[in-house]
């Protein structure tokens, strides 16, 4: 008997996944946002002041490698942990909803082994939604601007290619950031609808983490290190915050999947 | 009368020796889910025999679905000990459930996905199931549903009773030992109904166990071999349906224009007399029922009759009917318990 592993089931989730309209209209979605910003920034006459408006969105125009960077930043607030709510706080409730999921588990997919697999399908549309941002602003850029060695917040320059490093390393730190909302919408799905709730969630999140009041708070906030990434564009990278964000974000998927875990594991299938 | 004769034949093999423990292939002790306060399954003692078309029947709301949750894990009991295909659950849930098809409460598919699409990835949820023969048994199952012709469509674009065909298909992706059916031919046409009782029947041939729950009575008469009748969350009957039906009382029916002679000479007898409804007989003669026979022999009643100038046109005896022994253990018959 072959697929013994029982791999089949990640790759049928991702299929799943990746062949619904709903994860194609949100990267779609995703992909727009570095282009509106670039387009906007073509057509304003005057330059932006620098300081003004979302990082490094004053660089743009004298180097078009900045427009990922820029959308990046300005998609981790909302329009990140928007969709990614929409697929983690839907992973288990989803298919509760549809009927499917009591289908899945006398296949027998197991409870444990479905968890991990709809997390995995999770991780991999955070993967997928900072990818489109990262590709889709760099390809604005180089078509809307002139594209050269870019200076760094250190004041050292990189070369076009070791700044398209750069762009995927904040990629990857914005989609380790993504990874312990994931954990909680798995978390909140288990097994009630939990998009809205995700998503509320990240946001309640980013505001106690601007309120000075709940300084203790801070760093156990899973947004606290969201747009700590400044970090990757000096020389040499300081790995800190990189370090510090995947110990916060591991700390919740761990948290998080164990009570998915516990809740999941003994609770009735009545959908 | 026909459907009835059918099932006689059907249950007749059946009539066997008491079953021992490792011929059944579901068997509950004490069984008890309760939803608050409520009891929905209230102590029932399942035996399904190993081979048999088990029917599950019940009024809506007493307990069908909720038992057939438990015995597949989706949801746990409060008390009571479960064994299917011979092992404990749910502990042994992982390794007793690749064997066991089944369809829970309608089906439940991705709209988004085509029949085939669907069937793929249950298939894939079952780390038993081969991988390189999963695309030729997703084929083959919907080939004997009759979806060949949809099976690239969108279940979005499935009628009830498409879905309802693809849900079986589902069950029946590999070879199983058990199949369990909850109520499998709601919403499908005549046609359709009668495909299911031939489906279930060629399985039951094959070795594979049924247990087919249902709210009607017909149906479980045409396939099963074997009754459980659920009222209020109990088990109030189950055996071979030979058996049940036997355990109704006969009664006589008199065709006779004489129905109140014939009610007073059958009132004298000891049987309860009640005038039947409709008209029979090339004449259009009104019939008397009789019920509580009472050992005695049919030809002394027709003999008393007579003797009292009753004129008798038709005299039958007749056993009880699998209906009104179903009426008599679930109360009224049909309401709701809620
Ligand atoms: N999720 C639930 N929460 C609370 N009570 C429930 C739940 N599901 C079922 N019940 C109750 O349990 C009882 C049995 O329901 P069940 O669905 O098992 O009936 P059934 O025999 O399958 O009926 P039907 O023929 O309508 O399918 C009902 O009284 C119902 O109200
Ligand atoms: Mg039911």
């Amino acid at each position: 008997m072959r697929s013994g592993m029982g791999w089949a089931l990640l790759g049928s989730e991702l299929s799943v996944l990746f062949r619904r309209l709903r994860t194609w209209a949100m990267l779609i979605a995703l992909a727009a946002v570095p282009i509106l910003i670039a387009v906007a920034v073509k057509l304003s006459s005057r330059p932006t002041a620098p300081g003004r408006g979302p990082l490094f969105l004053d660089r743009i125009t004298q180097n078009g490698l900045f427009v990922a960077v820029t959308a990046l930043v300005v998609c981790v607030p909302l329009f990140l942990p928007l969709t990614v709510g929409v697929v983690a706080g839907d992973t288990i409730a989803g298919e509760a909803n549809l009927g499917t999921l009591r289908y899945l588990l006398i296949a027998p997919a197991g409870r444990i082994r479905l968890l991990l697999v709809k997390y995995a399908g999770a991780v991999a549309f955070c993967c997928a939604a900072t990818a489109t941002v990262a590709a889709s602003g760099a390809l604005a850029g180089v078509v809307l601007f002139p594209v050269g060695p870019v200076t760094l917040l250190s004041g050292d320059t990189i070369s076009v290619g070791e700044s398209a490093l750069r762009s995927l390393l904040i990629a990857a730190y914005i989609t380790v950031s993504l990874l312990g909302l994931s954990a909680i919408g798995l978390l909140i799905s288990t097994p009630v609808g939990a998009m809205a709730a995700t998503i509320v969630l990240s946001v309640v999140s980013q505001v106690l983490d601007n309120l000075p009041q709940l300084e203790w708070l801070h760093p156990w906030l899973f947004s606290h290190h969201w747009l700590s990434f400044a970090d990757l564009l000096r020389q040499p990278i300081s790995w800190t915050s990189f370090g510090e964000n995947a110990l916060l974000q591991a700390g919740y998927i761990a948290v998080c999947g164990a009570l998915a875990y516990a809740k999941f594991s003994n609770k009735d299938v009545l959908s | 009368m026909n459907e009835s004769r059918t099932a006689a034949s059907l249950g007749a093999n059946e009539c066997a020796a008491p079953v021992r423990s490792s011929d059944l292939v579901i068997e509950t002790h004490g069984l008890v889910k309760r939803f608050g306060h409520r009891s929905a399954v209230d102590g029932i003692d399942l035996a399904v025999p190993r081979g048999s078309v088990f029917g599950f029947l019940g009024p809506n709301g007493s307990g069908k679905t909720t038992t057939i949750r438990v015995l597949l894990g989706l949801a746990s009991a409060n008390s009571g000990d479960i064994r299917v295909l011979g092992k404990e659950m749910p502990q042994a849930l992982a390794s007793v459930l690749p064997d066991v098809g089944a369809l829970v409460e309608g089906p439940g598919f991705y709209p988004f996905l085509s029949g085939t699409g669907n069937l793929m990835r249950l298939d894939a949820a079952d780390p038993h199931a081969s991988s390189s023969t999963r695309r030729r048994r997703v084929h083959d199952a919907l080939e004997r549903v009759g979806l060949s012709h949809a099976a690239g469509k969108k279940v979005r674009a499935y009628s009830l009773g498409m879905k309802q065909r693809l849900g079986l298909a589902n069950a029946m992706l590999r070879p199983r030992d058990l199949l369990v059916l909850d109520e499998p031919t709601n919403g499908l046409d005549p046609q359709g109904t009668r495909e299911v009782r031939n489906l279930v029947r060629s399985l039951a041939a094959g070795g594979t166990t049924v247990f087919v729950s249902s709210h009607l009575l017909a149906e479980v008469e045409q396939m099963c071999s074997h009754v459980g009748v659920m009222s209020a969350g109990r088990l109030v009957a189950q055996g071979p349906i030979e058996e049940l039906r036997s355990a109704g009382q006969a009664h006589v029916v008199v065709q006779t224009p004489d129905v109140d002679l014939a009610s007073r000479v059958l009132t004298r007898l000891g049987l309860v007399p009640a005038e039947a409804t409709g008209t029979g007989g090339p004449w259009g003669t009104p019939a008397v029922v009789g019920t509580g026979i009472n050992g005695r022999v049919p030809e002394s009643i027709v003999a008393a009759l007579v003797a009292e100038g009753v004129r008798v046109r038709g005299f039958t005896v007749e056993n009880a009917s699998l209906e009104e022994r179903f009426v008599s253990l679930t109360g009224e018959g049909f309401d709701v318990v809620g």
